[in-house]
């Protein structure tokens, strides 16, 4: 009897907790007349509250029509979101796969400190470095230019730590195994290492994606440029006076990440699980 | 020699990359900016501790240092231990996939998505102050009182519980059979069994939960700027907007005083974290 009322109250919340995007799916379907006409007392035209009903009254495709094909503006805002997020999961494939290959399996002087300031670095706040960020790109001439975006964060430390735990689950006897039968250091990272580490090394890259699918900070503060600004940056920007177009430009933002979310959502499990690991 | 030599130092080759991209875009410019927090921001003239002196008795700092603090030390707990308890109810049952799956969805809405729900349920006129008014109850003014701070902490459980709770699954999963089935035997109860032995067992999990948690939780300004903007209800007002209007007015001086103070204080945590989590293991 216990057991089926814990069920009951789990899946109670968890049909609450997906609620919310229930609500913006099933309003992108909406009719102008209808959003309108049920926003009105937010927009202050009517007094009263907002009588949203749950589903369309009549279902229509009308708002993804005209933003897909009769908005410029969003096609473009779309694809610097997609160059950022895809230059920077490829740079940090490069560059931190490979650091957190190093701290998981050799030892060195000094590695407790360094791994230990790679920590702090990734808890910084992005405004308590942003002065720095500045300074930097400032003097490398990348501000207002999307490698002023991405250069800094492909040698962020969060996917360092988040591969570094699932590197350290390889058992050291293999890779010891694996020299004495003269294997390079280069070919235990590529055939052992990067093979056992690839729920932690994509659970990364997924939670990378949806990272930087809605990056907010660097690029409100480092492009000044309204075309070079990614989608999480344009869509706030659309009133909810325009609410159909809201709705569908939420909804077009949501569906790469709930798709990235759903091919991933094993390896994003099993690569959280080796990071609760002991290790 | 030369063998040798690559030998010992095998690990720069995959360290190198890492390690001079954070010093050329973090740690020097970092540097720099410790240099400029003893100058003053036009002149560059020594300024000694002035930076700082004025930082300490700046209201706005007073103000967004107290409403993180305030905003860490509620979030955490509740989002620790709410998904602690989530995660051992789930960890009763067989079939979990579906809701796991539902739990771990809000992780993948973007801010901006996020933002339009909010507006829609939590204006003056939203729906949630409608269906307060069903029920015959007074609305809220959710963005414009206190009410804001609360609005953000749920925002914050929202997207991080399903992280948190896989996280505590893992942990939980990991405490091998044998023991609980060996206390259940000893006439253990569920109470006792949950805090000697499956609580004991869950302190490396509770490290990292703690860390990643932490991380999130500066993550809300993204919502809570897109919703109300540079200047928010005064509850809601954090470090992150501080800085982000420090920027736009090139209050370059007090940044930098208060960047090397944050940095300070971030590092102390982190390093009584670290201190705990070694005692313990």
């Amino acid at each position: 009897m216990l057991k089926k009322l814990s069920l009951l109250l789990l899946y109670l919340t968890a049909f609450l907790i997906c609620l919310p995007i229930l609500l913006v799916l099933l309003g992108s379907l909406k009719s102008t007349q209808e959003l309108m006409g049920s926003l009105s007392p937010i927009l202050g035209d009517a007094n009263g509250m907002v009588n949203w009903s749950p589903f369309p009254l009549y279902p229509t495709l009308n708002h993804f029509y005209k933003l897909l094909f009769f908005t410029p503006s969003f096609f473009i805002v779309f694809w610097n979101s997609m160059k950022i997020v895809f230059c920077i999961l490829a740079g940090q494939l490069f560059i931190s796969l490979p650091a957190a290959w190093a701290f998981a399996c050799y030892s060195f002087p000094l590695k407790k400190p360094l791994f230990t300031l790679y920590i702090i670095l990734m808890l910084m706040p992005f405004q308590v470095t942003m002065l720095s960020s500045y300074l930097v790109l400032d003097a490398l001439h990348m501000l207002d230019t999307h490698r002023g975006i991405i250069l800094p964060a492909i040698f962020s430390a969060y996917p360092v730590f988040i591969i570094y735990r699932s590197f350290t689950q390889i058992p050291k006897s293999l890779l010891e195994a694996a020299r004495t039968d003269g294997a390079g250091e280069f070919y235990l990272f590529l055939h052992i290492g990067i093979p056992s580490g690839s729920s932690g090394i994509l659970s990364a890259f997924v939670l990378g994606f949806l990272e930087y699918w809605s990056l907010i900070e660097p690029p409100l503060a480092f492009l000044k440029d309204k075309s070079l600004w990614p989608l999480s940056l344009y869509l706030p920007e659309i009133s909810i006076e325009q609410a159909g177009m809201a709705f569908t430009a939420s909804v077009i933002t949501l569906v790469p990440a709930i798709f990235v979310f759903i091919i991933g959502q094993d390896y994003l499990e099993q690569g959280i699980m080796s990071s609760a690991v002991k290790e | 020699m030369l063998h040798s030599f690559h030998k010992k130092y095998k690990y720069l080759f995959f360290l190198m990359p890492s390690i001079s991209g954070v010093t050329l875009f973090v740690l020097i410019p970092f540097m720099h900016v410790v240099k400029r927090s003893f100058q003053t921001a036009i002149t560059k003239e020594f300024h000694g501790l002035k930076n700082y002196i004025s930082v300490f008795h700046n209201q706005a700092f007073h103000l967004a240092v107290k409403n993180t603090a305030r905003f860490t030390v509620v979030c955490l707990p509740i989002l620790i231990l709410l998904s602690l308890f989530i995660a051992m109810a789930m960890s009763q049952l067989k079939e979990i996939k579906l809701l796991k799956s539902a739990f771990l969805l809000p992780m993948a809405v973007p801010a901006a998505t996020l933002v339009l729900i909010w507006k829609i349920l939590f204006f003056q006129e939203g729906i949630f102050n409608s269906s307060l008014l069903t029920l015959g109850l007074k609305p809220i003014a959710f963005m414009d009182s206190g009410a804001a701070f609360w609005v953000l902490v749920l925002s914050y459980v929202w997207k991080n519980i399903g992280y948190t709770i896989v996280l505590w699954l893992a942990g939980i999963l990991q405490i091998s059979n044998s023991i609980l089935e060996a206390a259940k035997v000893d006439g253990s109860s569920p109470m006792q069994t949950f805090f000697y032995i499956i609580i004991p067992n869950l302190k490396s999990t509770l490290y990292i939960i703690t860390i990643l948690s932490f991380l999130n939780s500066f993550k809300v300004f993204r919502e809570a700027y897109l919703v109300a903007g540079a200047y928010p209800h005064e509850s809601i007002y954090l470090l992150q907007h501080l800085f982000n209007n420090w920027f736009t007015n090139l209050e370059v001086d007090k940044m930098s005083a208060s960047a090397v103070c944050i940095a300070v204080i971030l590092f102390c945590i982190i390093f009584a974290l670290e201190i705990l989590y070694e005692k313990d293991k």
